[in-house]
C-alpha cells in the first residue's frame, strides 16, 4: 500500500518536471521560427514590397509589419498575436495563415497517423517473428528487408506505388486528396498510397528495435529461469517480453511520428496532396514568409506535444516505476 | 599511476600497436559486410569523380532525335526527355549527390563537435543553455526545418545542404556532449590537468580523441540520411538547379515522364538506395569495431 502511494508520488513528480521541461523548449522553438525571417538576406521590407516599390511604400510596409521596432519587440509582438491564433496572412493570396493551417494540416495529420499505424501493425509482428526465430533464414530475411526499408527514398517508393497500384492496376487513385472533414472514408482511400510510401522506414525501425530488445530479454537470466520452470514460450514472450519492451516501443513510435511528419513534405508533392508540407514548400518557393513561419510553427508545436505525450505515457505505464 | 597514463600525458605512445593501415585491413578481413560496403562505396565514388573522363556521353548534350528512349547499346539506361544519356547523367549526378551528403555532414561536425565539447566540458549554465537549444532543434521535423532555412538563405544545392547540416548538428552535439561528460572524469584527463595542461590542450588532446568514436559512427549513418535529404530537397526543386544534375533531380525528371518511360526513375532511386544501404552497413560495422565494450581494451 505504502509502496503504491510512493510510486504515485514519484510519478506525479516526474510528470510535473516533464511538463516544466517542455515549456522552455516551446518558447525557444517559437524564437527559432521567428528568427528564420532574420536569415533572409537584405531588407525584409524591400522584399515584401516587391520589385520597383517606391521608398514610401517600403516605409509603409516597415510600419505595417513593425519592422522599424527592435528585434525582441517584434518577436514579443508576433508571439503575443500567435498565442491568440493570429499568424498573419499570406503575402500572395491574403488568406489568414491560421486558416491555411486549418485547411491543410488535417490532411497531413491523417497521412502521418495512417503511416504510423501501418508501421506498428506490420513492424511489431515482423519484429516478434524475427526475435522468436533469431538466427534463422527468416530472421535474416526480415532484417535484410529492414535495412532496405530504412534506405529507400520514400517519395521514390511512392512513385513506384503510383506506377503499379494506381496506373497499372488502378486499385487506388494516383494523385489528389479528399479532406477527411468532408468524407472520411474517401479520404482514407486517397491516403492509402501516401501512407504506404511513408511507412517503410517505420516498419523497418520498429521491427529492428523490437527484435533487438526481445532478443536481449530472452537471453537474460530471469527468462532462462522461467523456461526452466516450465512456462510456455508464448506466455514468456507475452508476459515477460512484450510487456517489458512496450514502453520502449512507445518511445520509438513517438520519434517515428516526428520523422514521418517531416517526410510528408516530399510525399505530398508526389501525390499532389494539399497538405501543410506542400504549403510550406510553395511558400518557400514564392517567398511567402508568414506562411512558412506559421506552418513550421504548427508542425513544431505538434511534435513537441506528441513528444510530451509519449514521455508522459511512458512514465505512467512504466512497470518499473509502479513496482518500485 | 601506470606508465601508459604518464606517456599519454607526454603525448607519446610507447606500446607497440599495429599501424592504422594494418588495423583497418585486419578489421575488413574479419568483417565481410564492412569490406563489401566499402568496395561498393569506392566504386560509386570513383564513378562519380571520374565521370568527366569515364562517362560515355556528355550529360548535357541534347539530342532531339532520341528523346525518352528505352535502354539500348548506345544508351545503356536510355535517354531522357531532352535526349540526354541517362547513364552519363547518373555518373555526373552522383558527384553532386555525394558532394551534397559530405557537405551536410561536414557542416554538422563543424557546428556540432565544438558545441558538444564545450557543453560537456564546461558544464554549469553553459551546458544547460546549449542542451536546451539542442533539445529544441531536435523537436523540429528535420526536413521541414531544412526546407524553411533553405527558403530563407536562398535556393540551391549548397544552401540546401548547409541547412541539412545545420539540422544534423544538434544530433552530433548531443552525442559528443554525452561522451565528454564521461571522458572528462577519466584518470588520464585528471593527470594531464595536474601536469598543467591548459583547458584547450586538455580538450583537443585528451577529451576530443576519446569522445569522437560515436561521432565517427553517427557521421557514417548520417551520410545515408543526408543523401536521402538531398534527393528530397532536389526533388522539391530546392536543391540542385538545372543544368546541374543530381540523383534526386533525376528522380523528379523521371517522375514527369513516368507513364511513358518508367525505367527512367528506377536507376537514380536504386543507386540512392544502394549507396544508403552501404553507408548504413559501414556505420553499423564501425559501431561494432569501435565499441569499447566489444573490443578488448588495447
Amino acid at each position: 500500500m505504502t509502496t503504491a502511494v510512493k510510486a504515485n508520488r514519484v510519478k506525479q513528480k516526474m510528470v510535473v518536471s516533464r511538463l516544466l521541461q517542455a515549456l522552455p523548449i516551446l518558447v525557444l522553438a517559437t524564437f527559432i521560427v521567428f528568427s528564420l525571417m532574420q536569415l533572409i538576406p537584405g531588407d525584409v521590407a524591400v522584399t515584401l514590397a516587391g520589385e520597383n516599390a517606391s521608398a514610401e511604400r517600403i516605409a509603409q510596409i516597415r510600419e505595417a509589419y513593425g519592422l522599424n521596432q527592435p528585434f525582441l519587440a517584434q518577436y514579443g509582438d508576433w508571439l503575443w498575436r500567435a498565442a491568440q491564433g493570429d499568424l498573419g496572412a499570406s503575402l500572395l493570396s491574403g488568406e489568414p495563415v491560421a486558416q491555411t493551417i486549418a485547411r491543410t494540416f488535417p490532411n497531413t495529420l491523417l497521412i502521418a497517423f495512417y503511416a504510423v499505424l501501418l508501421s506498428v501493425l506490420v513492424g511489431v509482428p515482423l519484429g516478434i517473428l524475427a526475435a522468436t526465430r533469431s538466427g534463422s533464414p527468416l530472421d535474416s530475411g526480415i532484417m535484410g528487408a529492414a535495412s532496405l526499408g530504412v534506405a529507400v527514398p520514400n517519395f521514390w517508393f511512392g512513385m513506384i506505388l503510383v506506377l503499379y497500384l494506381a496506373l497499372t492496376f488502378k486499385w487506388f487513385p494516383a494523385t489528389g486528396f479528399v479532406s477527411p472533414r468532408e468524407d472520411f472514408s474517401a479520404a482514407l482511400w486517397y491516403a492509402t498510397l501516401p501512407a504506404l510510401a511513408l511507412c517503410t522506414n517505420g516498419i523497418a525501425e520498429i521491427a529492428r528495435q523490437l527484435r533487438s530488445s526481445l532478443v536481449e530479454i530472452q537471453s537474460s537470466q530471469h527468462v532462462r529461469t522461467l523456461h526452466a520452470k516450465g512456462l510456455s514460450p508464448a506466455r514468456i514472450l507475452w508476459k515477460h517480453g512484450l510487456k517489458n519492451v512496450s514502453v520502449n516501443l512507445l518511445t520509438v513510435v513517438g520519434l517515428l511520428f516526428n520523422k514521418i511528419l517531416a517526410a510528408t513534405v516530399v510525399v505530398e508533392a508526389v501525390f499532389a496532396i494539399p497538405g501543410i508540407g506542400s504549403s510550406i514548400v510553395n511558400a518557400v518557393l514564392q517567398g511567402d514568409f508568414p506562411v512558412v513561419q506559421g506552418a513550421v510553427l504548427a508542425m513544431v508545436v505538434t511534435v513537441i506535444l506528441v513528444n510530451l505525450f509519449t514521455d508522459l505515457a511512458c512514465t505512467v505505464l512504466d512497470p518499473r516505476i509502479s513496482e518500485a | 599511476m601506470n606508465t601508459s597514463t604518464v606517456n599519454d600525458v607526454a603525448g607519446a605512445q610507447v606500446w607497440d600497436e599495429p599501424g592504422l593501415g594494418r588495423r583497418v585491413l585486419n578489421w575488413l578481413r574479419g568483417d565481410p559486410r564492412a569490406a563489401l560496403s566499402l568496395v561498393v562505396l569506392v566504386v560509386i565514388l570513383g564513378a562519380a569523380l571520374l565521370a568527366p573522363w569515364l562517362a560515355p556521353h556528355d550529360p548535357t548534350a541534347q539530342n532531339f532525335d532520341q528523346m525518352l528512349n528505352g535502354p539500348s547499346a548506345e544508351h545503356w539506361l536510355g535517354t531522357d526527355d531532352l535526349g540526354r544519356d541517362v547513364f552519363s547523367r547518373l555518373m555526373h549526378g552522383g558527384a553532386n549527390s555525394l558532394y551534397a551528403a559530405l557537405l551536410a555532414v561536414a557542416v554538422a561536425l563543424v557546428i556540432g563537435v565544438p558545441l558538444g565539447l564545450i557543453a560537456g566540458f564546461v558544464g554549469g549554465w553553459t551546458d544547460t543553455l546549449i542542451s536546451r537549444v539542442i533539445d529544441t532543434f531536435l523537436s523540429f521535423p528535420a526536413i521541414i526545418l531544412a526546407v524553411a532555412v533553405t527558403g530563407a538563405m536562398g535556393i540551391g544545392l549548397t544552401n540546401a545542404m548547409f541547412s541539412v547540416g545545420l539540422v544534423f548538428a544538434p544530433q552530433i552535439a548531443r552525442l559528443i556532449r554525452a561522451r565528454t561528460l564521461v571522458v572528462r572524469q577519466e584518470l588520464y584527463v585528471d593527470a594531464a590537468r595536474c601536469f598543467g595542461a591548459s583547458p584547450l590542450r586538455l580538450l583537443l588532446r585528451h577529451v576530443l580523441p576519446n569522445a569522437i568514436q560515436p561521432v565517427i559512427v553517427q557521421s557514417t549513418l548520417l551520410l545515408a540520411v543526408a543523401l536521402l535529404a538531398e534527393a528530397s530537397l532536389s526533388f522539391l526543386g530546392l536543391g540542385v538547379q538545372p543544368p546541374d544534375v543530381s540523383w534526386g533531380a533525376m528522380i523528379a525528371r523521371g517522375y514527369m515522364y513516368m507513364s511513358i518511360v518508367p525505367e527512367q526513375m528506377y536507376a537514380p532511386g536504386l543507386i540512392i538506395m544502394i549507396t544508403a544501404v552501404a553507408f548504413n552497413a559501414l556505420g553499423e560495422s564501425l559501431r561494432a569495431a569501435l565499441d569499447p565494450t566489444i573490443k578488448g581494451h588495447s
